[in-house]
């Protein structure tokens, strides 16, 4: 036994020194071949969060095919920590990548921080693109000079979604309740009698209400010129139909996408929630998938029409790999069969009209009870007004969002909460 | 040539060994400790926004300090802030002394079991901690309102002898009037433990022979906590305060999540280091965040003065 196997032992060594050169041989062909190949593909950096992520892992396969020369590394945060970082990084001018990816409440800050490259310029050109994307996040993208800052992937038009069900309980129709603002609130008040509540959170009104009825040259929280529209009609009707709300007893007093909001939710004590076309997958997938037909989607009260949500593609200024990152832009952003790819795995609702024009569009939706929401959110899409962003959309909505809070909770007046945003965005746009 | 190379470098040995030894420490304090406080000292003084170079920023001089000092909302997170220091840093020692003398009396292997438990919270996660009593404090859904509704509704011979007590309706732990208290809550019970530990050990050092001694003179359990032990512990309470001081100014993960990020209603729950955030990272503004992290520093390093202040009076 101890023969055969110090027998077996010599051959067993043998084959390995014959094993060993054979090896080196095959790692000098494979290293010959590949090391050129290696040094000539160019790796792409791109920055994202989900789940805009997954549009560019589910690309990436077919992109590299297309392009063998292009190695793709995604690099995906959570949705703040992405931000942050792409932040950090645009200040320091360290640890950029060569795409970064943006969402539309960050979209202002970043076209008007002047890291990121003018795509409406040569070599780009982006804005030969414009008939071919949704006109209104096109003007998202844009700073004060009109300059494209970033492509649009995805839109979030908005939506009114409701439980059919509940509001059948009380006896409130959808046409009744959508009609005006003040129907909205007296569907409210039967809605109540039932213990169910309107909204989440009254502050939800105010949201919809300042992005309606703007005049040309104006965004949300200011005009062309940069001025504060905060104490405009606009924001003293946004705050009055609020309070109503709260005093009326018809909101839930809940914090968005706490916990307490998803289980309220899913057990049937709010009736309605405004939010972007996307929210249809979240109820499904893990808000309420147990509600399945009972929730619907229609256009938002009083013909309001306001876009919750969309991803961008922008380059910095200081990338490394710029024209290969402006391709890989336009393979997602206007390549049609990508962006339908990511409409359906992803309802990423897309910015590419031609990607809307096909029949996934008015396939019906289960969870929503068959119905062809997708055609609604389109025609949302359509009518939705251009806004004008400016760089200081954050640190204003930060502001009135505060000022709202004192309103409903300290009862502050609002002329007077309206007149100390102003006076404190003044002071902080002082720069 | 050999011989007067191998002196030379004896020499340099002998003279830059201890700093060579010493230089990992100097080179990571100075780049991650020294550069960023300085930097952020520099950048409080100018205006800086994101593609601006540091080498280009324009200098504002004490604008964005003195911006801060007229918002009203840093006034709001200061009094948050102090509000929190003193209603959640004051119980956790009048707490933590009394049991750090029970679990001194004990016995090794009791005091050791029992001392695990008060000392759990703390080395558990803030966050998985914030979660769980997010949960506890939920107004429609948390096991607190199941409870103070369960002794509402509490019937005996046909009376609700606690109705007058436990109010009908759920209560709203995260509205403005009782955020703070939530807060303060469980920043109180996750540093009890802490303090304990640190008073059990300034206990350890105290002599037996006090303790004997004023036993024989007859002195009973809270005469020894009195006579003996907090004369002996004073050094260890200026320290545990001011810790406690500089952590409660510069709370943060707790009232981040249970105001879920916004501060709660009304910005009740907003501390100074969350002001500091939401300016750095909500508004873009990180020149006047980091002036307000210098004020907050300022802030500190008065009050730990006056600590050091009163105590050296009480002893003088």
């Amino acid at each position: 036994m101890t023969k055969s196997l110090s027998l077996f032992s010599v051959h067993q060594q043998g084959a390995r020194l014959r094993f060993i050169p054979a090896c080196c041989g095959l790692l000098g062909i494979t290293l010959t071949y590949l090391v050129p190949v290696l040094a000539q593909a160019t790796t792409l950096t791109i920055a994202s969060y989900p789940n805009f992520d997954a549009a560019i892992r589910a690309a990436i396969p077919r992109y590299e095919q297309l392009h063998p020369d292009i190695h793709i590394r995604l690099v995906a945060l959570s949705f703040y920590d992405h931000h942050h970082a792409m932040t950090s990084a645009l200040a320091t001018g360290a640890g950029l990548p060569d795409i970064m990816g943006l969402e539309q409440g960050y979209i202002g800050r970043f076209a008007h921080s002047g890291g990121l490259e003018v795509l409406s310029a040569p070599p780009y050109n982006a804005l030969q693109y414009q008939p071919l994307l949704v006109p209104y996040t096109m003007a998202q993208a844009q700073n004060e000079q009109g300059e494209l800052m970033a492509m649009p992937a995805d839109i979030g038009p908005g939506s009114l979604f409701y439980r059919q069900d509940l509001l059948a309980q009380a006896g409130v129709s959808l046409e009744e309740m959508t009609t005006s603002w003040e129907n909205f609130i007296q569907s409210g008040i039967r809605l109540k009698q039932k213990s169910i509540y309107l909204v989440a959170n009254a502050s939800d009104l105010k949201d919809i209400y300042i992005r309606i009825g703007l005049q040309p040259g104006e965004g949300i929280y200011f005009n062309q010129a940069g001025q504060s529209l905060v104490r405009s009609e606009r924001f003293v009707r946004a705050f009055t139909l609020a309070k109503q709300v709260r005093e009326q007893g018809l909101d839930a007093r809940l914090q968005i996408w706490s916990n307490e909001w998803a289980e309220s939710i899913r057990s049937g004590h709010i009736a309605t929630q405004m939010m972007g076309a996307w929210f249809a997958g979240h109820l499904a997938s893990w808000i309420a998938p147990e509600s399945k037909g009972l929730w619907r989607a229609s256009q938002l009260p009083a013909h309001a029409y306001a876009s919750w949500g969309g991803s961008f593609y922008a380059i910095p200024r200081a990338a490394a790999h710029k024209p290969e990152a402006w391709d890989f832009i336009r393979f997602m952003t206007l390549d049609t069969d990508m962006q339908l790819d990511a409409f359906k795995k992803l309802d990423a609702f897309p910015a590419l009209l031609s990607a809307q024009q096909t029949p996934h569009m008015a396939e019906p939706i289960a969870y929503l009870g068959q119905q062809q929401a997708r055609l609604i959110w389109k025609d949302a899409a359509d009518r939705m007004p251009s806004i004008i962003p400016h760089q200081h959309d954050a640190m204003a909505a930060e502001i009135i969002r505060k000022q709202m809070d004192l309103v409903l909770e300290e009862n502050k007046d609002i002329a007077t909460a309206l007149k100390d945003a102003e006076r404190q965005i003044k002071r902080k746009a002082r720069h | 040539m050999h011989r007067a190379w191998k002196k030379y470098t004896t020499i340099i040995n002998k003279r830059w060994i201890p700093y060579l030894y010493l230089s990992p420490f100097f080179i990571i304090f100075v780049v991650f400790g020294l550069y960023p406080i300085l930097f952020s000292a520099w950048i409080s003084l100018h205006d800086w926004d994101l593609s601006t170079s540091p080498w280009d920023m324009e200098w504002q001089g004490l604008a964005n300090y003195e911006y801060i000092l007229t918002d009203e909302w840093f006034y709001r997170a200061l009094y948050t802030t102090l509000w929190l220091a003193i209603v959640a840093g004051v119980p956790q020692h009048l707490i933590a002394l009394p049991l750090a003398t029970l679990l001194f009396r004990l016995s090794n292997r009791t005091r050791h079991f029992l001392f695990c438990f008060y000392f759990l919270p703390f080395i558990t996660s803030s966050v998985a901690i914030s979660l769980v009593f997010s949960s506890l404090f939920s107004r429609d859904f948390g096991v607190l309102n199941q409870v103070v509704s369960g002794l509402h509704d509490w019937v005996v011979f046909d009376i609700q002898p606690l109705a007058w007590l436990f109010p009908e309706q759920a209560i709203d732990w995260q509205d403005s009037s009782h955020i703070r208290w939530t807060i303060a809550m469980v920043v109180f019970w996750r540093y009890v433990g802490w303090n304990t530990l640190l008073y059990l050990s300034a206990m350890k050092t105290i002599p037996e022979e006090l303790f004997d001694a004023a036993y024989l003179e007859g002195a009973g359990f809270w005469q020894q906590l009195r006579h003996v032990t907090l004369p002996m512990l004073r050094p260890m309470i200026l320290l545990a305060l001011t810790l406690s001081l500089i952590g409660n100014m510069q709370l943060f993960e707790e009232p981040f999540i249970l105001t879920a990020g916004t501060g709660g209603s009304g910005q009740a729950g907003q501390t100074m280091a969350m002001y500091l955030y939401a300016t750095a990272f909500a508004e873009g503004d990180f020149a006047t965040a980091s002036a307000i992290a210098w004020l907050l520093f300022v802030i500190l390093l008065a009050l730990c003065s006056l600590g050091r202040r009163i105590n050296q009076k009480n002893n003088g």
